[in-house]
Formats: structure tokens, sequence, C-alpha cells
């Protein structure tokens, strides 16, 4: 196959960033994404030039590392897929794709495709845990979880993080990714406890950073390579509500 | 001259060594814990709860790992589950049989003390996970549920759909940025260990490159501790990130650092088959299909029909066939090793002649899509997204892949490398797994040594150091150092070839894949040796890398990796080479039974071999530890 690529460009966040095109003409339509990427990254090196940066790990789609807008769509055109999993028999011979780096306030430019999203481990920090130190856990069956109750919990903490959600608002909310970890945490009787005190902390931070607000789009689950649901965001704004009555 | 070296397990019975270290370790006062600084590298399930559980103990932390945030280390893409013996199944589970089965998988090449300690402490990880919200999965009554794992005959896996890495790992990240919050983590994302620092024979610091700016700090400490998993991306095409690397442990074992059986390398058996010679990993399918899906292929090499069409008679379930008892949840050595059998028969099936079908029809029929779907779904769902085809309707086809180290640095009872206050835990070190492991005993063991064992051991160590001032970063080790690594660094720059490291990389996985991997022979790993040596020099005089070195620059990240990898796989060919044996995943062809099976030689080989860096990669000094089973006698491991 032969595909036209549009890539951003970007030396650092200070610096002006811009569209180059390359084009690559023996794409096989059984490799990933991101192989066609490694496939220009050589030809880029051969020639003196400098690769083009960009964020990838397990390249089995867990890991959340991967993420760039392609064509205007976080992680590309297919559902539920981040950029790793997405194959080039996606696309037609002679196609031409742009390839953007996720784009928000609270995602710095690092280089070309990389953006800093520290903001998201921030977020988590704030109290995105149940607070058990290593040795104070008791008998595990001790505590029964229903199977429905564990399968939702589930839902939401399969969250991978890696920040689709924020790239694809048009507020850059991160609510998405905040929502998921309250919810998978509510859903829990271990994890109820510190529900109200968790939701507050975190829903501050995120407002602390430079996240936009949610104004219900649903952009966000539509994007989502783990399809999660914006029906956590009602029920992180219910915690937080019911929070704000008891006054935390 | 080999020497024979020494483990320090503690005296008492096998169920009571343990509890008979933990009553005699040092200990240090509370107060006194925030004086002390630990490095933990690697943050994955054994780093991040190594550094989670050592601050909550009130020592400060300084947490590293490459990637762009804790949460991505290669421990969150284990799918099928993690052991642990709670015998909730009421099916005759017992620390002592999870210890045996563990051993027996291993070939008994591991030591009885560790790997009963493995089995003893895995329930508590059980009720840790579940108190940090990991959502399990669950029967309708609110009980926890279990399944089954290769090589075992009791279920004692649990799992958390197929993501049970992710879960666990999110569970450990979490407490990990729960400390960060405390203050007692500080964390340093993109940051990669490119020299271990050792000040009068002792580990007291590393240097680290911040990866976004290029620049490299010194970083001191009153101990380190290694989590930095496993080396498998040697073979390149692997199961692991295209980040995982040898790096850390390599540079510690150029320090001094004993390498421990660096060629017992896990091939999964069950990973997506190679497609082409653009690819940069297989993807694996985990094990746990095993429970319920069936491995054939057909009877006859011209056979060209679909997989649906070929009727059950022409069929060959070879797993079922030769290992009754088991079947298809043989161990993953002899599973790899049964299915390249039939490929190098040439009844492989795919394009390429290089895969196996793995069939749920059976299954389907008998649980219903529901069924299947609740335990499989992600599963299915990624073999579509990559191949293209619905494994609902059409026997996956799998094949082999390089996927975990049984071996790594050296370490003894108290996971302490042959440095004093250099620890190695998780995949990083050599100690549980023996020639092969289990699965879903790779989770677990990172979990046990980073949640329960090295918060003890590492105390004892430490209890020693609390009037010890840990050395200024202008000490001249580190200086030194610095300078060192920076020549290097633009060493690489300057070269100027026309080959990228990951040219190199791929040449080096070909070689180790063909002659250090499923099977190796005398001739085959001389041969690779001299291939190792001729691509080694052609790295150092015509490497390309683009870019500068002071800044983000993932080409010279690779170079430095690969040069490390060049080394370490003339270590990984020498170790195979002198044991002249087959155990678990190190198959000599020139020693094995009428039936093809492994044949362990007891007699001169039942030690693990600690290999020291000695001026060059080709002339490493062996040193024996001679395993000594009191408890267990080693059998002939039989899975039919």
């Amino acid at each position: 196959m032969e595909i036209h690529l549009k890539i951003w460009r970007q030396k650092n966040q200070e610096s002006k960033g811009a569209l180059k095109n390359y084009t690559l003409t023996e794409v096989n339509p059984a490799m990933s994404f991101l192989e066609m990427l490694d496939m220009l990254n050589l030809k880029l090196a051969k020639n003196g030039e400098l690769p083009v940066e960009f964020d990838h790990d397990c390249r089995e789609g867990i890991c959340g590392q991967c993420g760039m807008m392609i064509n205007g769509i976080a992680h590309g055109p297919l559902k539920n897929t981040t950029t790793c999993q997405l194959h080039m028999r996606s696309f037609k011979d002679g196609d031409t794709i742009y390839i953007e780096p996720f784009r928000a306030k609270a995602f710095p430019i690092i280089r070309d495709l990389k953006v800093d999203r520290t903001s998201l481990d921030t977020i988590i920090a704030a109290g995105g845990y149940i607070s058990v130190n290593t040795g104070q856990a008791p008998e595990a069956n001790s505590i029964p979880v229903t199977h429905h109750e564990a399968e939702s919990a589930f839902d939401a903490a399969a969250c991978i993080g890696c920040g689709a959600c924020v790239a694809s608002c048009k507020n850059a909310s991160a609510a998405l990714f905040t929502a998921s970890k309250i919810s998978h945490f509510a859903n829990l009787p271990q994890g109820k406890k510190e529900s109200a005190e968790r939701t507050v902390k975190m829903v501050n931070r995120m407002d602390e950073l430079d996240f936009g607000h949610c104004t219900n789009t649903e952009a966000c689950q539509v994007e989502c390579p783990q399809d999660i649901s914006v029906l956590h965001i009602a029920r992180m704004n219910y915690e937080y509500n019911k929070a704000k009555i008891k006054k935390i | 001259m080999a020497k024979d070296i020494h483990a320090n397990i503690p005296q008492g019975d096998l169920k009571d060594k343990w509890s008979n270290y933990k009553n005699q370790a040092k200990l240090v006062s509370p107060n006194n814990r925030k004086k002390l600084d630990i490095i933990v590298v690697g943050t994955g399930l054994a780093g991040a709860s190594a550094a989670a559980s050592l601050a909550e103990m009130g020592y400060n932390i300084k947490s590293f790992c490459f990637q762009d945030s804790p949460r991505r280390a290669h421990s969150v893409a284990a799918q099928g589950g993690v052991n642990a013996m709670k015998n909730y199944k009421n099916d005759g589970d017992s620390v002592y049989r999870m210890f045996y089965d563990t051993l027996k998988g291993g070939d008994f090449r591991s030591r009885e003390a560790n790997t009963y300690r493995l089995a003893e402490c895995s329930a508590s990880l059980i009720d840790q996970a579940v108190a940090q919200g990991v959502p399990f999965g669950r029967e309708y009554s609110g009980y926890l549920r279990n399944r089954s794992f290769g090589g075992v005959q009791v279920s004692r896996t649990f799992y958390a759909r197929g993501q049970t890495g992710q879960q666990l790992l999110l569970g450990s990240y979490q407490a990990l940025m729960r400390q960060t919050e405390a203050g007692k983590v500080q964390l340093f994302a993109r940051h990669e260990m490119l020299e271990l620092i050792t000040i009068d024979g002792k580990a007291k610091g590393i240097i680290a490159r911040n990866l976004d700016t290029g620049k490299l700090e010194p970083h001191s400490a009153h101990a380190v501790v290694l989590a930095t998993g496993g080396f498998g991306k040697i073979y390149y095409l692997s199961t692991l990130a295209m980040g995982c690397n040898a790096s850390a442990v390599w540079r510690a074992h150029k320090k001094g650092a004993w390498m421990a059986n660096p060629s017992w390398t896990q091939i999964h058996p069950t990973s997506l088959p190679q497609s082409g010679t653009y690819q940069s990993k297989l993807t694996l399918m985990s094990e746990s299909l095993r429970n319920d899906g069936r491995i054939w292929v057909p009877k006859d090499k011209k056979e060209n029909r679909k997989p649906n069409e070929i009727p059950e008679e022409e069929r060959d379930y070879y797993l079922e066939r030769k290992y009754p008892a088991f079947g298809n949840l043989a161990p993953r050595d002899i599973a790899s090793r049964s299915a390249k059998e039939q490929i190098d028969a040439g009844k492989g099936v795919g394009p390429l002649k290089n895969a196996v079908y793995l069939d749920f029809k059976h299954a389907l029929k008998e649980h219903g899509k529901e069924i299947i779907s609740e335990r499989y779904d992600n599963l299915f769902k990624m073999y579509e997204k990559i191949t293209g085809v619905n494994a609902y309707k059409e026997p996956m086809k799998i094949s082999p892949a390089a996927h975990f180290s049984m071996g790594g640095l050296w370490v003894d009872y108290d996971l302490q490398t042959n440095i004093p206050g250099l620890f190695a835990i998780g995949e990083a070190n050599f100690s549980d797994h023996g020639a092969n492991r289990l699965g879903a005993n790779s989770l677990l063991q990172a979990c046990v040594d980073g949640y329960y064992i090295v918060p003890y051991t590492l105390q004892n160590y430490l209890a020693d150091q609390i009037q010890v001032e840990k050395p200024a970063i202008n000490h001249p080790a580190f200086i030194a150092s610095v300078k060192e690594i920076k020549a290097q660094l633009q060493e690489f720059i300057q070269n100027k070839g026309n080959k990228t490291a990951e040219e190199y990389h791929r040449e080096l996985g070909k070689i180790l894949y063909d002659k250090c991997g499923l099977s190796r022979s005398k001739k085959g790993l001389e041969e690779a040796i001299t291939s190792i040596k001729t691509l080694r020099k052609n790295f150092s005089e015509n490497l390309l890398v683009p870019g500068k070195e002071e800044e983000i620059n993932s080409e010279l990240e690779k170079a430095g990796r690969v040069k490390d990898y060049l080394e370490l796989a003339e270590l990984m060919c020498l170790d195979a080479l002198h044991r002249e044996e087959s155990c678990g995943a190190h198959f000599r062809e020139e020693h094995q039974t009428s039936e093809g099976e492994a044949k362990r030689n007891d007699k001169d080989f039942c030690y693990s071999a600690a290999w020291e860096w000695n001026k060059t990669a080709s002339t490493p000094i062996l040193h024996k530890e001679p395993l000594v089973f009191e408890f267990v006698k080693p059998t002939k491991r039989n899975y039919k």
C-alpha cells in the first residue's frame, strides 16, 4: 500500500509546530499502525533526519502509553481500540493520514507526538486508592463482593489511563478518567468507606489542574479504548453531591 | 576457578525457615527509618509494591521508571491470573503442594527454601489485593472464584477477567501514588538507570538519564533495589513491551553482581504467530485459554482445508495424546516444545506454517457463548483486532514466543545480590522458578517479593546502616561514572554508521531464537557465539544514532539497550553451552530421553550457575550454588 502521512512535528512545548508530509510506499495491511511509524522512522534515520518521537510500550492495548490523534480521532478510526492495536488494514491504498498529538492544556507537548500526562497520575495521587497499608488486610473472603458488584467495579477499573478521553473532549476535561476511579471503588464494599473524601479530593485536584469542565458531550466514551461508560460521570457527580451534603 | 557459593538459608524445618528468619531479623525503629533513603528502580508489581510498602514503614523512597507513568510497567500486560494457596475449592491444595508444584514445574532447579516461602506468602497477597479493591472474579454468592493453570491439578488461580496484571498493578501503583502524595516517595518517571554506584563494595546509588532532557542525574541512597523485570525482549520478537530491557541488571552485573542461569528463558506456548518481517512484537494470548481451548494440528502434512472443515478423526490433539494426565494444561516448556515438534514436522498451520490451532468449538458447545465470553472476551476481541479472525467461529492460530526470564541477578535468601546493599526482586532476580516458571506464578513472585519479603530483608540490612551517611552526589564515584556514561553516549552519536540499533536487535533476536531458544545444541551455541561476536564488532563500528545526546532521543535509548543485549546474549549462550543436561526450558538436543523428553543430570548439574563479569563478555567466571534438596527428592518430571 502507498500511504501519505501528515505528521505534527514540534521540538518542544515552547516552539511552534507544523504538519510535515511523508510518503511510504511499501506498507503491508497486516502491519500495526505503530509498525508503520517504525518503518517511517527507519527511513528517516537512514536519511539523516530526526525520527518522529511517539509514545508506546506494550503494544497490546493495555499499558496506555500510546495515543495520538489519527485523522482527528483519538487512537484512530476503529472503535474501542488503542493506537497500537490499530492495523493498516483499516486504511486504503493511497490514503492520506493526519497524525497529531493528544492536545490538551494539561498535556504539554514533550516532542512531536509525545505529551506529558503526569497530570493524570496527580489526580490518582489525590485519592485514587483505598487507604490500606501492606499487612493490614483481613482474610479475603471475609468481605463478600457480589458477582454484580465486582463486574461493575471492573467495568470502571478497566481504564488504561491513556488520556484519549481528555484529548477527545472539546473542554479537555478529565471527568471520565477521574470518574472511572471513583466509581470503581464506590462499587465495592471495601472502597465505599472513603468514597466521600476520595471524591472531593480527586474532583478538587482535577479542577486545580489545567483540565476543563465536563459538559456532557459524551465524546469521551465514544473514543475510549475500554468503552468506559459516561454513566460513571453521573456516579461521580452523585458521590460528590452526597459528600457536599455531608459537608466534606 | 569455580567456587561454591551459599545462599544464607535460615535453619530449621522447611515450614519454619521464614518465621525463624523474621523472628531473628534486625529491625530499624520507626523514628530511625526517616533517616534512611532507598532507591527502587522499576515500578512494576515488584517495584511499586516494594516502594509503597517501604514508604508506609517510614523510609524515604526514590522510585524510577523509564515509562511516562509508573502504571505502564509491563506487569500491566499479564492476563490470566495469580496463584495463591487458599484452598477455597477444597480440592486438596496446601502450601506444601503449591511449593511442590512450583519446584517440580521448575524441574528441580530452584531453591527449596525460596520456593516454599513463595507458596507460604501467597495467601496474604490475595487478602492485600482484595483490600486494595482489585476486582477479582467472584461467584454469585460473593466469594472469590478460581480457575486452573498449566502444570497443576488444583484450581488456585485468582483472576480479574483477562486483565489480572493490570488490576494488581493498579493496586500497587495506587499505593505508590498514595505515598507520593504523603511525601514519602519521590517519583522519577521517564528516567532510565544507566549505572549502579558502589562505594567500598556496597551499593550506594545510581546514575539515571532523564529521558526528556538527556541529562545524567546522580542519586545516592543507603540501599538500591532493582525491580527492572526480565530480558526476554533480547529475542527481539517477544511478548514483552518494546521498552523492556536488561540494562539496569546488566550494568549492575558489570559492577560485580552475578547473573544466575541467564539462558533459562520461558518460551510461551500461546502467542500469536509471526506474520511478517516488519513485526515488532508477538502478542500473548493468556495461558488461561488452555482451560477451555484444545490444541491440535492436522494429522496430514498436506492438509489445506479450512480448520472447521477438518473432521475430528483427522486432527491430532497432540498434548492430550502425549500427556493424558495434564492434557492441554501441560506446563509451558512442554507445551511449547511439543508445538515446535509439530511445526518442525511440517504440520504447522497458517500462511507461514508456523502455528498450531487453539480451538474453542467444544467449549462453546459445552458452556455456551455467554460463559466463554465472560471468561475470555477481551482476549477474543484482541485476537480479532490483530488478526481479523473471529475465534468464536474459527480456531485461533498460536505459536511459541519468548516470554519470561527465569534467570536473572543472583540473590541469596534475603533477595540481596552478592553486592551488599543491592537487592533484586521480581523477574529481575533468578530465585524461585527454577528452569521453568508455572503460569500465574510471576505476578505472585513479584508481589510477594515486593510486599512481604524485601520490606523485612532490606530492613535487616539497613539496621547496620543507620550511622552511615549516604554519600554526597559529588563523591568521585558518581563523577567518574557520569563522565564514562557521557563518553559512551557521545560515542554512539559520533559513530555515524548506517545501521540502526533496532536492525542489530532484530539480527540478534534471530540468532538467539535459532540457536539459544526452544532447543539448543553444542554446535548451534558455538555458532551463535561466533555470530554474536561478529555482530557486536559490527555494532561498534557501524551503528547509526541520529539526533543529539542532551535531548529526548529514542534511538539513543535503544542503542544503549542493544549494546547491553549484545553482551548478555553471549553470556546466555555460554551458560546454555556449559550446562550439559536438559532441564525445564533448557533443552539440549544431546540430552534427551528416547521419547524426546528433557533428560536431567542431577549428578553433575544440580546447581545454579552464577556468572561473574570478568573484563570482557567472552570471559565470565562461573560460581556454583549447589542445590541441596533436604525435604524433597528430585524425580523425573512426569506429566503423562
